[in-house]
C-alpha cells in the first residue's frame, strides 16, 4: 500500500501538471485589518506566475504564507502537496531548502562580504564541503547577475540596485525547486530590470523552477510571466495571460497596463 | 479603565511566555549539534577588545577611589593596614563584578540588541530562517555562550586592576611594596570570597547575552523599534544584574554563614 502511494507521489511530481503550491480560500487579518480575504491559487510545476496588485493589497504576506513564515488565520496553503502548517520544524526546513525567497529588499546579512553571504546558504543549509566546487558556484551566479568585481565587498558598499542583484543570487545559488521573487525589479533602472527578467526566465528554463513574481513592473511581467493573477482588496480578481489581461474589459485591469500600452 | 489594564496584563504575560520559549530554543540549539565555532570566536574576540578598555579603566579609577575614600576612617579608627584587605574583600566580592556586568551591559547588551534589531528590521534574520539556515544557532547561541564566557574573563582582568589602582592610590599617602601589597591583598582573600563571586559572573553573562539577543530578535519592525530594543536590552540587562546579585549573596550566605 505505502510503496504504491509513494509511487504515486513520485509519478504525480515528475508530471507536468502536477500543482506544486496550492492556495486555498486563505485569509489573514493583522488586528483588525483584513488584508486577505479569500486566496485561491494554484501553481504548477514549472510555471511562472506573476501576481499584480497595488501596494499594500498582501503580496508579499501571500508569498510568505507559502514559506510558513505568516500562518493563515483559515484556509490552507499546501507546498509539494504537504500542508504548510502541519509541518514540524524538520519538515519545515527541508520544504525551505527547496524554496528560495527573494526579499523586497534583498536582505544581505550586512556583517558579511558578498562572498560570504553567497557561502552562508551552501554550507548552512546544503551544507556543501568542498571548497573547490562553493567556491566554483558563487563565482558561477555572480557571473549570473554580473557582479563578479563586487566579491569581497560588503553590502553597506553596494548600490541598491547592485544589492538587489546580490539578493537575487543569493537565492538562486542553492537552485530551489520553487522561486519566489517579491518585486525582483523595482527600484532598477530600465536595462537591469530588464537583464534580471531575463535572467528569471533562463534560471526557470534550466534549473525548470517554478516561480512566482510580485512586481509593479509591467516589462518584468510580459518578459517572465506564463500567467497573471490580479490582486485587488485582499482577493484574486483576474487571471490570464499578459495579452488577455491587458485586453481586458474590466477597467481596473487594463489600468494595470496603461503605462506601456 | 479597567478593559486598558487587560491588555497590558496581557502583553506582560505574553512577553514572559516568549521569553520562556526563547529560552528552552536557545538550550535545545546548543545540543543540536553544528555549533558555529568561527562566529563563537569572532563573538568573544569583540566582546572582549569592545569592552577591554572600559572595564579595565572604570575598575582602576573604582580601585583608586575607593582607598582614598576609605582611608580617612580606617586611619581614624587605627586600622590603617587592613587596607588592602578591606579593598580586596570588597572588590572581589561585590565591586568587581558588579562593575564589569554594568559596563558590559551598557556595551554589549545594547550593541547585540541594536544589531540583532536591525537585522530583523531588514528581514535577515527571516532571509536567513527562509533558506532553511538556522538563525538561533547562528546569531542567539554563539553571542550568549560567548559573553557567558567573556563576562567572567573580563571581571578577573578587572579585579586585577582594580587592585592595582588601589595600590597606586595607596602609595599617594603611605609607602607600600606593591610585593607586600599584593601578599596582603592575597592572603586575606578566602576561597569563598573568590568562587561565589566569580560563578555569579557567568549568570552576569548568560543575562546580558540573553536579554540583548531576545530584545533585538522581537523587536518590531520599524527603524525606530531598532534603538527601542537596545534601550531595553540595557534596562532589562542592568535590572537582571542586581537581581542576580541579590540572590548570590542569599544563597552565599545561605550555604557558607549559618
Ligand atoms: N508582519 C506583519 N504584521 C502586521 N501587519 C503586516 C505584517 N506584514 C504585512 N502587514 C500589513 O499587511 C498589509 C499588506 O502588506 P504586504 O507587504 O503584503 O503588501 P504588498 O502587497 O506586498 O505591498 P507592496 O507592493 O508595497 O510591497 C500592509 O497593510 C501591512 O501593513
Ligand atoms: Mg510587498
Amino acid at each position: 500500500m505505502e510503496e504504491t502511494a509513494v509511487k504515486h507521489k513520485e509519478e504525480a511530481r515528475s508530471s507536468k501538471h502536477e500543482v506544486v503550491v496550492d492556495i486555498e480560500h486563505v485569509s489573514k487579518s493583522f488586528g483588525s485589518k483584513e488584508v486577505l480575504k479569500d486566496i485561491t491559487l494554484k501553481i504548477k510545476r514549472g510555471e511562472n506566475v506573476v501576481v499584480l496588485g497595488k501596494s499594500g493589497e498582501g503580496k508579499s504576506v501571500t508569498i510568505q504564507c507559502i514559506v510558513g513564515l505568516l500562518t493563515p488565520d483559515s484556509g490552507i496553503v499546501k507546498v509539494f502537496g504537504e500542508e504548510v502548517a502541519e509541518m514540524s520544524n524538520e519538515e519545515l526546513k527541508e520544504l525551505r531548502t527547496k524554496v528560495g525567497f527573494l526579499f523586497q529588499s534583498g536582505a544581505l546579512y550586512d556583517s558579511m562580504t558578498v562572498r560570504e553571504n553567497m557561502e552562508f546558504p551552501l554550507t548552512r543549509v546544503l551544507k556543501m564541503k568542498d571548497q573547490g566546487e562553493i567556491d566554483q558556484r558563487i563565482e558561477e551566479v555572480l557571473d549570473a547577475v554580473g557582479l563578479l568585481e563586487a566579491i569581497d565587498k560588503m553590502p553597506s558598499d553596494l548600490s541598491g540596485g547592485m544589492r538587489k542583484r546580490a539578493g537575487l543570487a543569493r537565492t538562486m545559488i542553492v537552485r530551489p525547486e520553487i522561486m519566489l521573487y517579491d518585486e525582483p525589479t523595482t527600484g532598477l533602472d530600465p536595462i537591469t530590470s530588464r537583464e534580471i527578467s531575463q535572467l528569471i526566465l533562463q534560471v526557470q528554463k534550466k534549473y525548470k523552477t517554478t516561480s512566482v513574481i510580485i512586481t509593479h513592473d509591467m516589462e518584468c511581467a510580459r518578459i517572465t510571466a506564463d500567467r497573471i493573477v490580479i490582486m485587488d482588496d485582499g482577493e484574486y480578481i483576474a487571471e490570464g495571460s499578459f495579452d488577455e489581461l491587458k485586453s481586458s474589459k474590466d477597467e481596473l485591469v487594463r489600468s494595470f497596463f496603461n503605462e506601456t500600452a | 479603565m479597567a478593559e486598558q489594564a487587560i491588555p497590558g496584563y496581557k502583553k506582560w504575560l505574553e512577553d514572559i511566555g516568549e521569553q520562556g520559549v526563547f529560552f528552552s530554543q536557545f538550550f535545545r540549539n546548543i545540543f543540536k549539534g553544528g555549533f558555529e565555532w568561527s562566529e563563537f570566536v569572532r563573538q568573544c574576540y569583540e566582546i572582549g577588545y569592545k569592552s577591554f578598555m572600559l572595564v579595565g579603566l572604570t575598575s582602576f579609577i573604582m580601585g583608586m577611589v575607593l582607598i582614598l575614600q576609605l582611608r580617612p576612617s580606617m586611619v581614624e579608627m587605627g586600622a590603617e593596614s587592613m587596607l588592602p584587605k578591606t579593598l580586596a574583600v570588597s572588590f572581589i566580592r561585590e565591586m568587581g563584578p558588579v562593575i564589569t556586568a554594568i559596563i558590559c551591559a551598557g556595551k554589549i547588551a545594547s550593541s547585540i540588541g541594536a544589531e540583532l534589531g536591525s537585522m530583523k528590521v531588514t528581514e535577515q534574520i527571516d532571509a536567513m530562517e527562509v533558506s532553511g539556515a538556522n538563525p538561533t544557532q547562528y546569531l542567539v547561541v554563539t553571542r550568549i555562550l560567548a559573553v557567558t564566557l567573556m563576562v567572567p574573563i573580563l571581571t578577573l582582568m578587572g579585579d586585577v586592576i582594580g587592585l592595582f589602582g588601589g595600590f597606586l592610590a595607596l602609595n599617594f599617602t603611605d609607602d607600600i611594596s606593591f610585593h607586600l601589597y599584593f601578599n596582603k591583598c592575597i592572603a586575606s582573600l578566602e576561597f569563598i570570597d573568590f568562587l561565589p563571586a566569580f560563578i555569579k559572573t557567568f549568570f552576569f553573562g548568560f543575562a546580558i547575552g540573553f536579554v540583548g539577543c531576545y530584545k533585538g530578535f522581537h523587536s518590531d519592525k520599524g527603524t525606530e523599534s531598532v534603538g527601542l530594543a537596545a534601550n531595553s536590552a540595557v534596562v532589562t540587562a542592568s535590572l537582571w544584574i542586581f537581581v542576580i546579585d541579590a540572590i548570590a549573596v542569599q544563597i552565599t550566605s545561605l550555604l557558607y554563614y549559618r
